[in-house]
């Protein structure tokens, strides 16, 4: 089952990005920390709700915390570079890294353990993927000339449907 | 990361005074939980009503020291705010942890 990002908004205007947003930064947890501050501030014309604004941060979080923690790994420290724009669909993201590329080329299904009884069972870890998966759209992964672009569309700051 | 402490009737009410909890505090959040809450027998109430903002190392450390808990004591959770709320629903971590709207709840219910 996939979860609806954000409440209903009908009355809300037309809105759009000033402009797109493009930057890139070093692959470290407080360099992602201040990314993601970036780019939920270059949203802020877009007037997101919160759970909606919460679902690009939470998914842009799990995307590049996985370029620090797998595609760089431990100890090297790499570029990445964030490109967001926004169309009637939503936000089309993509990231960029030249870290190590995705195990066999391609994204990793990440189902969730079921939810176990005994405290020592229970995962703490693998559901980042699953979080990218349920929230995020048209998640689409490629590698060219040594550099990994992973894009995605996130179904927010939607046009208002007309009758 | 600054978690402050304080004991409501038989409960240890533990707040995070911290907008966030991500993969660049995930370790310090463990450390500094355990720090706070070594000794102590009986419940543990982790207060998240500060917090906008986790993701799936937040959670991580949260399902961590939950397993490392000392003999005796237990952990609930309070105060959830709704993108909180909506990654420990998600990865259905809502059905490991007790979870209480706010802190009175959590205390009255204790006392029941």
């Amino acid at each position: 089952m996939r979860t609806e990002i954000g409440g209903q908004t009908p009355d809300r205007p037309p809105r759009r990005l000033s402009r797109e947003i493009r930057f890139s930064f070093s692959s470290t947890p407080e360099a992602v920390r201040r990314a993601l501050a970036t780019v939920m501030d270059g949203l802020d014309t877009l007037g997101l709700d919160e759970l909606e604004a919460g679902a690009v941060e939470l998914v842009l979080a799990e995307v590049l915390n996985n370029v620090v923690e797998h595609a760089y790994g431990s100890g090297a420290v790499g570029w990445i570079q964030v490109t967001c724009g926004h169309d009637p669909s939503g936000l089309r993201m993509t990231i960029r890294d030249r870290g190590a590329p995705m195990p066999d080329g391609q994204l990793p299904l990440q189902r969730l353990a079921e939810p176990r009884s005994v405290a020592s069972d229970i995962p703490e870890g693998g559901f980042g993927w699953f979080i990218i998966r349920d929230l995020a759209r048209d998640i689409e992964y490629r590698r060219e000339d040594g550099v990994n672009i992973l894009g995605f569309r996130m179904a927010v700051g939607l046009p208002m449907l007309r009758n | 990361m600054n978690l402050t402490t304080q004991h409501e009737g038989s409960t240890l009410v533990v707040s995070v005074d911290e907008p966030r909890i991500d993969a660049a505090v995930a370790i310090r959040f463990k450390d500094r939980f355990r720090e706070v809450t070594t000794g102590w027998r009986g419940r543990i109430l982790l207060d998240l009503g500060r917090v906008a903002f986790i993701d799936s190392s937040g959670l991580g450390a949260i399902v961590a020291v939950l397993k490392q808990l000392e003999e005796g004591q237990t952990m609930e959770l309070a105060s959830l705010q709704p993108n909180v709320d909506r990654v420990f629903r998600l990865t259905r971590m809502d059905t490991v942890f007790a979870i209480h709207d706010t802190i009175p709840d959590a205390v009255r219910d204790h006392a029941d």
